[in-house]
């Protein structure tokens, strides 16, 4: 498969969104809604149930299958508000010392008029700070689309696993080629360059797994243990090891 | 012209950009930014003195590749908070960014995680970080360390945001208001401390320095 195809294949309807995932990694799920702040945005869904008998935190980023579901999670693309829900329930995560497992599903965070003045940037900049010291372990799975900003903000974890169809890149092939190209139609090429499927950032070094797709089984035995793993290093090691992840990234 | 004469010292001055993905045309477009900047990359590292106050301090360029964030600018940024906070040294840093990169793909994007990381611990360890946004401040370095200051101090008039005006105009095909992502607005909605004008900037600083002096205990 080409790599645009991977984009548009991940950006294609029929495809298991983060509630699928939820609903069969954490049958007893409770969904908790709100910021504390201002509002409760539904593009990320976040909660609390085991995962084969281990308390969890998830936090999920769903874009609805049918078209009344993707306008109530607005497509995937969150608000700040959203990106604050998910902070507010990785700190309660801390405080309980559970796991929190992010499933990464959107285009990007939300543009937008209301968006910008609640402070997209801000949010999104302190949930990556917070998460640099969160002293409990954090594993992200990009399941889709990993869109840039809005990826990353739930993705400054110990371990980043993509599925095998996924995609994570710095910005859209058809932005990319606009901007530098002047055409979408160049989006092919863009997609091509940017390095961003699973198998080429693996190769990068910037994530750690590949996960199978359509064996949601397997995913949750290999969270849960590897969930065990991380919960076994003491705290200041696990954050240490965590700083280095992201240390090394370029130069 | 915020430090004080002759205090500037530069670091990882010959730090160069590589194409590791071998994105087509980055190698030229990397020379075109120097000549235009006739700086080696898009940010400025170092130690200097304001008002005789010791301090570290960064400042983008836009005349390089729009200010962008590439792996050097990222790891620039990331060894001077490793040096302030080994060094008890407030930062003082001036943005003015596109974004990250693209010709560098993913390894831009995290560098927003590896700045953070950084930001994270000159923090912790009680340092203090101010932030002067200048025009424009946009994208990825909004997205993480342009926020993340104690004190966040903006230039008159500087945009100031997450996405392009033109993504969100064509998106919502509405026009935008026309004080939108300016530094009055976002001040007033919340995300900015104080707009200072240039010429006030120096003295603003050494105030802002003189009342995080670290006093004997």
């Amino acid at each position: 498969m080409e790599d645009y195809e991977v984009v548009l294949n991940a950006r294609g309807e029929g495809r298991l969104t983060a509630n699928d995932y939820i609903t069969r990694l954490v049958p007893d799920f409770i969904e908790f809604h709100g910021d504390r702040l201002y509002g409760d945005d539904s593009a990320v869904v976040a909660g609390i149930g085991t995962l084969l008998n281990m308390p969890v935190t998830v936090i999920g980023i769903e874009k609805g299958k049918t078209t009344e579901e993707r306008i109530r999670h607005n497509f995937g693309s969150a608000h700040p508000e959203g990106y604050r829900k998910a902070l507010r329930l990785m700190k309660q995560a801390e405080k309980f010392r559970r796991p929190v497992l992010c499933l990464v599903d959107t285009a990007g965070a939300f543009c937008g008029i209301d968006a910008e003045e609640h402070g997209q940037g801000r949010a999104i900049a302190e949930n990556l700070l917070e998460m640099a010291d969160l002293k409990t372990p954090i594993l992200s799975v990009v399941l889709g689309e990993g869109g840039s900003g809005g990826a990353l903000a739930l993705s400054h974890s110990d371990r980043i696993w993509m599925m095998e169809d996924a995609y994570f890149s710095v910005v859209s092939p058809e932005s990319c080629a606009n901007i530098l190209w002047k055409t979408t139609e160049k989006a092919k090429d863009a997609a091509e360059v940017l390095c961003l499927t699973a198998a080429k950032l693996q190769n990068l070094g910037l994530i750690d797994r590949i996960c199978p797709k359509d064996d949601i089984k397997k995913l949750g035995t290999d969270i849960r243990s590897e969930f065990e793993l991380l919960l076994e290093m003491p705290v200041n090691d696990l954050l240490e090891q965590r700083y280095r992840k992201f240390r090394r990234v370029g130069y | 012209m915020l430090t004080d004469r002759r205090s500037f010292t530069e670091h990882d001055r010959d730090m160069t950009s590589r194409n590791v993905l071998h994105f087509p045309e980055y190698e030229a477009k990397l020379e075109t930014a120097r000549m235009k900047s006739r700086e080696a990359e898009g940010v400025i590292t170092g130690e200097a003195e304001i008002d005789g106050h010791p301090v570290c301090i960064f400042s983008m360029d836009a005349n390089f590749m729009m200010g962008s964030m590439g792996s050097v600018v990222g790891e620039k940024i990331t060894r001077l908070f490793e040096y302030a906070t080994a060094r008890h040294l407030p930062v003082i840093g001036v943005t003015v960014s596109g974004g990250a990169r693209m010709q560098e793909g993913m390894l831009s994007l995290m560098q927003m995680s590896k700045v953070s990381a950084a930001v994270k611990r000159h923090g912790k360890a009680g340092n203090l970080y101010i932030v002067l946004l200048t025009d424009p401040t946009t994208g990825g370095v909004d997205a993480s360390f342009a926020m993340q200051g104690d004190i966040t101090l903006a230039e008159p008039g500087a945009r100031v945001g997450f996405a392009g005006p033109r993504v969100i105009e064509k998106s919502l095909n509405q026009a935008l208001p026309k004080d939108f992502q300016r530094a009055e607005r976002v001040l007033s909605c919340g995300f900015i401390d104080a707009i200072v004008q240039r010429s006030e900037q120096r003295a603003v600083l050494a105030k802002l320095l003189k009342l995080h002096e670290r006093t004997a205990r």
